[in-house]
């Protein structure tokens, strides 16, 4: 609009920059619809809780279920493996954080810690985790690796049997999902 | 129409890129400065309109297709989906089935004033006739479309379409089974109308591209028809015309999005809200209201090869206007006559659609025949012989003149 530059403001100037606004307001807010409707729907969001009954799971079994499209290990551990968990020292941890969604975010990553639930319940022999490496995504293979716990076949991290991240590219140990027991075996995820 | 524009940017990086790709100047020469007569009136923004629209239809409809599943057992529900649970998914969907609608309205009303102020007319052949193709491709467009939720009308409008190519002596069957993919519209239809329905708006952006190109070649036809014959007689494109535009297209959304949030359903009909049925036709079958007149043409001859030539003919012929309209004046402004008859054009074309969405029997029918025989009496006999015959209305020299005494009454 140079070529007003020089005079006062007019009503064609107003008229301009009246349009131009109410049409660009117009289009940023009509860009929320088009970026919204890529979110999770309300259907999907309903589907978020899973509930999962451990009594059958034998000492040394484990099941992989899916909770929100994702893996979870739950696994029935030996005596062995909670035994080796518990005697490992903090300071050998290469994430010292419990990494678990029903504990504050800076809770040590203690073997209790990586078993209990948003109710404080600790029950060790079943461990709970969202079966993603910490890495890049891959789903870890279990009864493997150096330290007999989990190991991801992508880049070669070792968890160990608490899946806490102990050697490999990973930064965190394997994230505990929320749930808590709704009975002594039965726990809701989510 | 300026021929290139020379410019000199002093920004050195926009220096390099436009050594390399003049992209700037002609940014510059062809949407800020381009020289546009100074006359045009509103009926001008329906081109800017219908673009817009085009630019709605290919957003909604890219993420629409984010949530469609093109197969006969799961369209229907997942349109469904989109309606229930997709965030704002009833939204996109009602403005992208409304938009064709208010697309189809932009496009008729911007064909009229073509043809009421002579926008197709030497030296605008070739502009009127992409106009002509992108309407033609629009329409195939917006059938496929229409075909994809699946519902009742959907199916039986596929079906009646594509049995239009069975009129076709000898070879009529072969079609017909090669565009469904079968020996019914099932499956491969309607994969394959939802490959087409997703290319087609691109192709429809491209012609788009060549029209405005060869828009930009000749410049604006304008109200009087009269030829740009100094710099007085027009004003640079920017503001003056995009603001303008822009105005028309904020008063056109109202109407548009009062259609999409309180009657979004008013150009539908309810039966497609039934689930496809092949074994069952609707006891009525409309096509949407921006076909009723092409297809009460073809309704209106007693044959069937009759009909379809008939219809695809109302359209081939407007490929052929600039050398059917034999006057030299453009603008009917100056040609009582060539108005008196573009009216009843107007009232034939609207006869027809509200002719299409009757049953074709009896009063009806009638009028669709006469409605039919005018509309092609129109191109064939009246705009022929009105050039020799009528005595247009006394010229303004120019533009500015025009404008100036117009100003003064």
């Amino acid at each position: 609009m140079t070529t007003f530059i020089d005079q006062e403001a007019t009503r064609r100037d107003f008229l301009f920059i009246a349009t131009g606004t109410v049409g660009a307001a117009g289009t940023a807010l009509a860009l929320w619809p088009f970026i919204d409707q890529m979110n999770p729907d309300a259907s999907v969001l309903a589907l978020a809780s899973t509930e999962f009954d451990m009594a059958p799971l034998q000492p040394g079994q484990g099941v992989t279920i899916k909770w929100r499209g994702k893996p979870i290990f739950i696994r029935h551990r030996t005596e062995e493996e909670i035994k080796k968990a518990k005697e490992t020292p903090l300071a050998e941890l290469k994430d010292p954080i419990a990494r678990n969604a029903n504990l504050p975010p800076d809770a040590p990553a203690t073997d209790e810690n990586r078993v209990k639930d948003a109710n404080g319940k600790v029950n060790e022999k079943y461990l709970v985790q969202i079966g993603i490496c910490t890495h890049l995504g891959c789903v870890p293979l279990g009864e493997s690796g150096d330290y007999h716990g989990w190991f991801c076949p992508c880049h070669g991290s070792h968890y160990d049997q608490a899946g806490r991240i102990r050697k490999g590219p990973a930064p965190r140990n394997l994230d505990i999902p929320p749930y808590r027991y709704v009975s002594d075996t039965k726990i809701v995820i989510g | 129409m300026s021929g290139h524009a020379t410019y000199e940017f002093r920004n050195p990086l926009v220096r390099w890129i436009e050594a390399r790709l003049p992209i700037f100047s002609t940014i510059r020469g062809q949407a800020v400065d381009f020289p546009t007569p100074r006359n045009l009136n509103y009926w001008w923004t329906f081109g800017g309109i219908a673009a817009t629209m085009l630019v709605v239809q290919i957003l909604t409809g890219i993420v629409l297709v984010m949530h469609f599943t093109p197969h006969v057992d799961l369209a229907f529900d997942s349109v469904e989906k989109i309606m229930r649970d997709v965030n704002y998914g009833w939204l996109l969907r009602w403005l992208h089935a409304n938009g064709a609608s208010f697309f189809f309205i932009a496009v008729y009303i911007h064909m009229f004033r073509g043809l009421y102020y002579g926008s197709y007319k030497s030296p605008r052949e070739v502009l009127w006739m992409i106009g002509v193709i992108i309407f033609i491709a629009m329409m195939a467009t917006a059938f496929m479309g229409y075909v994809l939720p699946w519902g009742q009308m959907s199916y039986w409008g596929a079906v009646v379409i594509t049995n239009l190519f069975s009129a076709f002596p000898v070879i009529g069957e072969t079609i017909v089974q090669w565009l469904w993919g079968g020996f019914s519209v099932d499956n491969p239809t309607l994969q394959r109308f939802f490959s087409l329905h997703y290319l087609l708006p691109f192709v429809l952006a491209a012609l788009v591209f060549l029209h405005i190109w060869a828009l930009h070649v000749v410049g604006n036809n304008n109200p009087d028809g009269l030829d740009v014959k100094s710099p007085e007689d027009t004003l640079p494109f920017h503001p003056y015309y995009t603001m303008k535009d822009l105005y028309a297209i904020l008063v056109f959304f109202l109407v548009y999005l009062g259609f999409v949030f309180y009657s979004p359903w008013y150009l539908g009909h309810s039966i497609n809200f039934a689930p496809a049925n092949p074994l069952s036709t609707p006891a009525h079958i409309v096509p949407e209201w921006y076909f009723l007149p092409q297809y009460a043409m073809l309704r209106a001859v007693p044959d069937k090869l009759g009909g379809v030539l008939v219809m695809f003919g109302s359209l081939i012929i407007l490929l052929f206007l600039p050398w059917l309209d034999t006057s030299k004046v453009r603008s009917n402004r100056y040609r009582p006559l060539g108005r008196f008859f573009f009216w009843l054009f107007v009232i034939a074309c609207i006869t027809l659609g509200i002719a299409g969405a009757q049953p074709a029997e009896g009063a009806w029918l009638i009028t669709a025949r006469i409605a039919t025989v005018f509309y092609f009496a129109y191109f064939l006999v009246i705009l022929p012989l009105l050039g020799q015959m009528e005595r247009p209305k006394p010229m303004p020299a120019t533009i500015t003149e025009a404008v100036l005494s117009r100003a003064r009454h």
